[in-house]
């Protein structure tokens, strides 16, 4: 844990420093130690024309972001987590809206942690995607 | 009646490499990515991702972001099952595992197998690679919907 550094200086790190949230253009809010990620929609980040709708691997993407991010606010080192393996629930299609999404922390462990998120888009209720990962702590120095 | 776009023809027609190549690079998120068409052949498909700045996961390392990896195989799974005559309406699950980080500035070159076929449902196994296929980047597991099938 950083005792220096707030939860919402940790979120604002996280998100500048990495040149792909940019291309995806999301964003995130912290509320206490809740944090909700947001991806407006944008249209680079259709996959199919003629539903339309997001991009299945955006999806994938974004929540992998959301659990990454979500990390760097509890944990808070200087270099983000490393992905190890995700599974990628699509339950609605993902429609050219803009997309939400919250993560959840099962395990924050010293070397790896386990992350559950949800996105939505409509409502919390009908999720469009979920998934489950597991994520390497960085070393420290 | 208006000719509909290529990349319309390429998601539900006959899947000849024109077809196969605007699959690719003509949807606007592959197309964002700068993906590009490789191969495809029998229930098999390849594209490759350029290494470029702004996909950058980690610029301390240089390496592509693990969210265009997650593109990356979704849609060349989905290519080999058109390679395979079938029609992807949508992709169930995808599993993917990190086996280590691409080289610093390395392209990717993602390559995907339907395996399997039912009625309604299609199995895809793939995997990306930086240069050696027997050495990959990640793998991923992953079964699709069929339009037609009534899934």
């Amino acid at each position: 844990m950083s005792g220096e550094t707030t939860p919402a200086e940790r979120l604002a790190a996280f998100l500048a420093r990495t040149p792909y949230i940019a291309f995806l253009g999301m964003r995130a809010e912290l509320a206490g130690d809740e944090m909700t990620a947001i991806l407006p929609f944008s249209p680079h980040l259709i996959g199919n024309t003629l539903l339309p709708a997001l991009h299945g691997g955006v999806l994938g993407a974004f929540m992998e972001m959301t659990a990454l991010a979500q990390l760097a606010v509890i944990t808070g080192g200087p270099r983000p987590a490393k992905t190890i393996d995700v599974t990628i629930d699509y339950l609605r299609p993902g429609r050219a809206m803009d997309t939400y999404a919250r993560a959840e922390i099962k395990k924050a462990g010293r070397r790896i942690s386990s992350v559950h998120v949800e996105a939505w888009q409509e409502a919390r209720a009908k999720p469009v995607a979920a998934i489950r990962g597991h994520f390497q702590t960085p070393t420290e120095g | 009646m208006v000719k509909p776009p290529d990349f319309i023809s390429a998601m539900t027609g006959p899947l000849d490499e024109e077809a196969a190549r605007n699959m690719v690079t003509r949807t606007p998120q592959t197309q964002a990515l700068g993906f590009q068409f490789v191969s495809i052949s029998e229930a098999r498909g390849a594209i490759r991702v350029p290494w470029r700045a702004d996909l950058v996961g980690d610029p301390e390392t240089g390496v592509i972001a693990s969210g265009v990896v997650t593109t990356l195989l979704d849609h060349v799974c989905g290519l080999s099952i058109r390679a395979a005559a079938a029609v992807p309406q949508g992709t169930l699950d995808l599993r993917i595992d990190y086996m280590r980080p691409a080289r610093p500035k390395a392209d990717l070159v993602a390559d995907g197998h339907c395996y399997k076929l039912t009625r309604t449902i299609a199995f895809v196994r793939a995997l990306a690679h930086d240069g050696d296929p027997d050495d990959p980047v990640a793998t991923a597991q992953a079964a699709f919907a069929l339009i037609g099938g009534g899934a």
